[in-house]
């Protein structure tokens, strides 16, 4: 084998991280129009902490990448069969241990400096203690949408999360408790942290520290049954201040106005009520989302459609037409019925 | 019409070495024993998870006796089922006859005291599969022993029927040597579940 | 090298019946006619399987699709995952284990040839258990459904409360019943391979191929095993009312996590290993190089089966496990990352100072060998536990699975056909129509599992019957399904090429690669007695021995 020049491999090596930084940089810059669920654009400690570890990951594999892949190719172009062959066979080398030390001792190495890198940041994220400051909320998955209880503020709500920005200096994190009425279910929003199951008989938690305002989105990641798809999550960040009066507008109970009263008949006397809640009526149901607040969501069905009078009424009339399979009846109600009680609904802020 | 082959030769000494593979019987009813220790094994895994951890109904201590005696029956059938061995590659046809027989009498006894054991428990003591977790890991387990001893003992009386037949001969001792191995392992397997669920689980 | 004609006088020319002809293969206990009946089993479910991922794919080709419902779409992942690892991988990789190991060790047949038919037969059974769900599941009142729960089944989704009617039993049965057949054959594999070897084939002589299976057949005995207890637990749930995984009564939905990953873990090394014993075939024939330090790839091999017991949890970072446990699962998932890749750099010095020959089984190995260090890559990334946390369970998950089993697996087992087509059927293939087939598949297989990663990066989670726009994931899904169509066509390719030339092709001969394992040294196809006479070996590769009788490898082993 013909001997090449010696290579500088610091240089080659620095060569690779910096272009993989850049990369990943770039793929992150473009964050807002590539995606906004990418995970290479961390706006929270726990997706910070991921991305530090996954950068030096992917500069660690990417050098053992082309390393290997360019002995390949070379081997593959250098030992190919000539046309001017001799025919003879060539030196049959039966093995080595020097060199198979060699490529046992290197790959060995680079496990444990992975292996080391990991393991700090594993205790970074798991092992945070929780401040006193820190917004507690328990999130419980259902089939198909998401509770969200904030017990020390008396807040029930569903499917969009509201917390505060969380100052560097002064932070003041969520935690989230994670709960599960059924089947597995997974709270993966990519900006914000890696994901945690939910599963029944199986608390998990987690906590984020929001550090720009926002609507950050993601969705279940647990296969739980027919509409796994459509269970999407949406987490508002928004200033202390704005947050505040979120907190309470949510603890007010529901608006009772007269000129919906009809449509709130039709709700109270037919089955809704026997799954769902409106904070200050008989509505008092715990399967399905609260309604108490339903106008102040820019969702319905657990992100699967907005929040109009138009959607909202077809919601009614025939679920399986926005989220086929979901578990919430079609309700039978005649037209009429219909136009009192979305009108009773749009009464909800 | 006749079919051509063409071999390459092979010019080598054959049988010049000695040669001595182990038995594939023995082999293959190993691999078989290994198999089934990972089944009881994810079995006791589930068992000694779930101890203590029943939100209702019986508990272990209040219902479970160990049956030492019943025990000691399949444990002496370990003892029976080797001295059967050695007794018919003696030659003996008649005594392995009788050592066989004791060993398929001590393995029926001990499936009469599991199913006296789980009589009791079902109607006296109202324990059954779906009960708790203890009940159902118990059966579960227990109830997975009980079916290798009956699958044992189904093989153990074929033989037997051989025997009375007067098919089985002293050539047949290795034979009989891995069924015997399967034997043992189901009353190894006895003591593990034993000390699991009427030792370490009460 | 010396050849000698026998004139093989044929039995009385009475023209056999089609009858007949069923019956010899229904019947067989050849370890040469079941090992074709596993692989033409699998090749069937290959098909299915393959028109499965091609209903997903078009219903994901954009957003907010409605090719398929949710609930067919469901189905599709499920049987989709289920019938390429039990019913296409598992049966072709016993499938070649059977035609192969005895020719390759000198033995006449099987250790156990009649529990080799029966285990035949219960997968095949299996297979049609499980597809007889789409009769049989809702019982008499109309046709059935396939099982919908992803192929891992988790609990509590697979209880009675989530999981009405049968669809779910079925999945449990038929992976029941293939398993006992997965058992016996590798309780027939152990055998063979140590208690038939011919004389003088020490396990430190016997091919790679031999000790590669060897040890995933004991990876089979021990790991299909917790499958098998699991899913007897879920049956108890199921129909005794059982608790085993009913979390409303303390029971424990993560247990069942625990029970099938570890059936889980070593069943991906159960379908790779056979693939690293074509590589390890294919590579030095066509580098005209004995395999580079053959006793570390045996070590490499047992490692890799040790260790891959201890890595399940890596499939649970997500599950809550604690600090330690997730610790502690990074540190065993990487370490196995250390003998894959010395076995990757062996390949590489096999091939380093040989003479490459680039015939069809070659060019699949050496795509092999690129894809899968990507695939290791990857993994290597997935294994550490942060990074799940982010990647787990999105579409970088599937890109990295597929990576190894179709870019790695598959692409050996195109290489094993080519290689062995002519030891199994007497005929060589087109070698014009294998090359047209590894173009269209690897330009398809690139342009689906290279995009796929992507999706993955930018948020979209796995199992989801369809995706909202602007997420940044639709371009990406629809190169994705693009990628399908030439995957597709290079099947076909592939199978064309197969019946056109057992039918037209030349004949092979015994040798046509100029190769050194003993199959090579009977004729194509193999007499159902294998050998004429069970050889004698001295080393590793006792037909170089013959074709280089003044330099002998065991001179130098």
């Amino acid at each position: 084998m013909r001997s090449r020049g010696s290579t500088n491999w610091r240089v080659v090596g620095s060569q690779i991280f910096v272009c993989v930084c850049c990369s990943a940089a770039a793929f992150a810059d473009l964050a807002p129009p590539l995606s906004p669920t990418n995970i290479f654009a961390p706006a929270s400690t726990p997706a910070k902490s991921i991305f530090g570890l996954s950068l030096f990951v992917l500069v660690v594999t990417g050098a053992i990448f082309l390393v290997v892949f360019t002995l390949l190719l070379y081997s593959v172009v250098k030992f190919r069969k000539r046309k001017n062959d001799d025919g003879l066979e060539p030196p049959q080398v039966y093995g080595s241990n020097q060199v198979e030390l060699a490529w046992t001792v290197i790959p060995v190495l680079i496990v444990v400096a992975l292996f080391m890198a990991t393991a700090r940041v594993i205790a970074s994220v798991q092992k945070t203690a929780r401040l006193d400051n820190a917004i507690e909320v328990i999130a419980i998955g259902h089939q198909f949408w998401w509770e969200y209880r904030y017990p020390a503020l008396g807040v029930v709500t569903a499917n969009e999360l509201h917390v505060p920005i969380s100052d560097e200096n002064q932070p003041t994190p969520t935690f989230i408790e994670l709960l599960s009425a059924d089947t597995d279910h997974s709270f993966w929003i990519p900006r914000l942290a890696g994901k945690t199951d939910l599963i029944p008989n199986h608390p998990n938690s987690m906590w984020i520290d929001p550090h720009e305002a926002g609507v950050y989105l993601g969705q279940c990641a647990q296969y739980c049954g027919t509409q796994h798809a459509k269970m999407l999550l949406r987490v508002y960040v928004q200033p202390r201040a704005d947050f505040d009066r979120w907190i309470q507008e949510q603890r007010q109970p529901a608006i009772v106005g007269s000129a919906v009263s009809h449509g709130q008949r039709v709700f109270e006397t037919t089955a809704c009520i026997n799954c769902h809640t409106v904070a200050g009526t008989v509505a008092n149901g715990r399967f399905g989302p609260d309604l108490t607040h339903l106008m102040s969501r820019d969702t319905i069905a657990a992100g699967a459609a907005k929040n109009t009078p138009e959607n909202l009424r077809q919601w009614i009339l025939n679920p399986d037409a926005i989220k086929p399979g979901s578990l919430m009846p079609a309700m039978q109600l005649s037209d009429e019925e219909l136009d009192v009680l979305t009108a009773y609904l749009e009464t909800l802020r | 019409m006749s079919t051509t082959l063409s071999t390459t030769t092979m010019n080598l000494p054959a049988r010049e070495l000695e040669w001595e593979l182990p038995t594939r019987g023995r082999v293959g009813m190993c691999a078989v024993i290994a198999a089934e220790a990972a089944i009881f094994t994810i079995f006791v895994v589930a068992y000694l998870f779930y101890v203590g951890k029943s939100l209702s109904g019986p508990m272990p201590r209040d219902v479970l006796s160990p049956p030492f005696f019943y025990t000691v029956c399949l444990l002496s059938s370990s003892l029976t089922i080797h001295f059967a061995g050695k007794t018919l590659r003696g030659g003996n046809v008649r005594r392995f006859g009788a050592w066989w027989l004791l060993t398929i009498a001590l393995g029926a006894l001990f499936l009469y005291g599991t199913a006296t054991e789980w009589h009791r428990l079902i109607y006296e003591d109202g324990l059954t599969i779906n009960t708790n977790l203890f009940g159902t890991t118990y059966y579960s387990l227990v109830g997975l022993h009980g079916f290798h001893v009956v699958v044992g003992l189904v093989c153990l009386s074929a033989v037997m029927a051989f025997t009375l037949f007067g098919a089985v001969k002293r050539e047949h001792a290795e034979r009989l040597d891995v069924l015997s191995l399967y034997w043992h392992f189901v009353d190894a397997v006895w003591i593990v579940v034993f000390t699991v669920v009427y030792v370490i689980g009460r | 090298m010396s050849t000698e004609s026998i004139a093989w006088p044929s039995a009385t020319a009475e023209s056999r019946s089609f009858v007949d002809h069923l019956h010899d293969w229904v019947a067989t206990v050849d370890h040469k006619r079941l090992g074709i009946l596993y692989i033409a089993c699998a090749l069937v479910f290959l098909v299915i399987g393959g028109i499965e991922a091609t209903v997903i794919r078009i219903q994901l080709i954009r957003p907010h699709n409605d090719f398929v419902s949710p609930q067919v779409f469901n189905r599709m992942f499920t049987m989709h995952g289920t019938t390429m690892i039990f019913f296409v991988v598992m049966p072709i990789q016993f499938g070649f284990a059977n035609y192969l190991i005895p020719l390759m060790i000198g033995a006449r047949d099987m250790a156990f040839p009649r529990l080799n038919a029966f285990s035949f037969w219960m997968t095949a059974f299996g297979g049609l258990l499980l597809y007889f769900s789409l009769v049989g599941a809702n019982g008499l009142y109309g046709a059935g459904n396939a099982p919908d729960v992803g192929w891992f089944a988790y609990a509590p989704l697979t209880s009675q409360t989530f999981s009405l009617g049968h669809s779910t039993d079925f999945w449990t049965l038929s992976l029941l019943v293939s398993g006992f057949g997965s058992i016996g054959t590798a309780i027939n594999i152990v055998a063979t391979v140590l208690c038939m070897r011919c004389p003088g084939m020490t396990l430190a002589k016997m091919p790679l191929f031999a000790w590669l299976n060897l040890v995933m057949a004991g990876l089979v005995i021990l790991a299909v095993s917790p499958l098998t207890a699991a899913q007897i637990m879920l049956l108890v749930d199921r129909y005794l009312g059982g608790h085993f995984f009913d979390t409303q009564a303390g029971g424990s939905a993560v247990i069942w996590m625990h029970f099938f990953w570890i059936f889980g873990h070593p069943e991906v090394y159960v379908l790779v290993l056979p693939a690293f014993a074509f590589a390890s075939e294919i590579i030095p024939v066509f580098s005209r190089k004995p395999i580079f330090g053959y006793p570390v790839m045996v070590g490499a091999t047992v490692a890799i089966g040790f260790i891959s017991m201890s890595v399940w949890a890596h499939h649970m970072f997500t599950v809550g496990m604690g600090s330690a446990a997730n610790t502690f699962f990074v540190l065993s998932t990487m370490a196995i990352a250390v003998p894959t890749g010395i076995k990757i750099f062996n390949w590489l010095a096999t091939m380093w100072g040989g003479k490459i020959e680039f015939k069809t089984p070659m060019l699949f190995c050496i795509a092999f060998l690129f894809q899968f260090l990507v695939a290791g890559l990857t993994g290597v990334m997935l294994g550490c536990a942060p990074f799940n946390w982010q990647l787990g369970n999105s579409y970088f998950v599937v890109a990295h699975f597929h990576y190894v089993i179709v870019g790695g697996i598959l692409f050996t087992l195109f290489g094993a056909f080519y290689y062995w087509f002519p030891k199994m059927s007497g005929k060589m293939y087109s070698e014009t129509l294998g090359k047209l087939h590894f173009w269209l598949f690897l330009i398809g297989f690139h342009l689906t599992f290279d995009f796929m990663h992507i999706p993955g990066l930018l948020g979209m989670p796995r199992r989801i019957y369809t995706y909202e726009p602007g997420r940044g994931w639709d371009i990406w899904n629809l190169i994705v399904t693009i990628g399908v169509f030439f995957q597709a066509a290079g099947i076909l390719v592939f199978l064309g090429n197969l019946l056109w030339s057992y039918y037209c092709g030349k004949a092979a001969g015994n040798d046509p690669w100029d190769a050194w394992t003993l199959e090579w040294a009977t004729s194509s196809p193999a007499p159902a007695y294998n050998f004429p006479v069970i050889p004698t070996v001295k080393s590793r590769r006792p037909l170089w021995d013959l074709k280089h009788p003044d330099d002998p490898d065991w001179k130098y082993e």
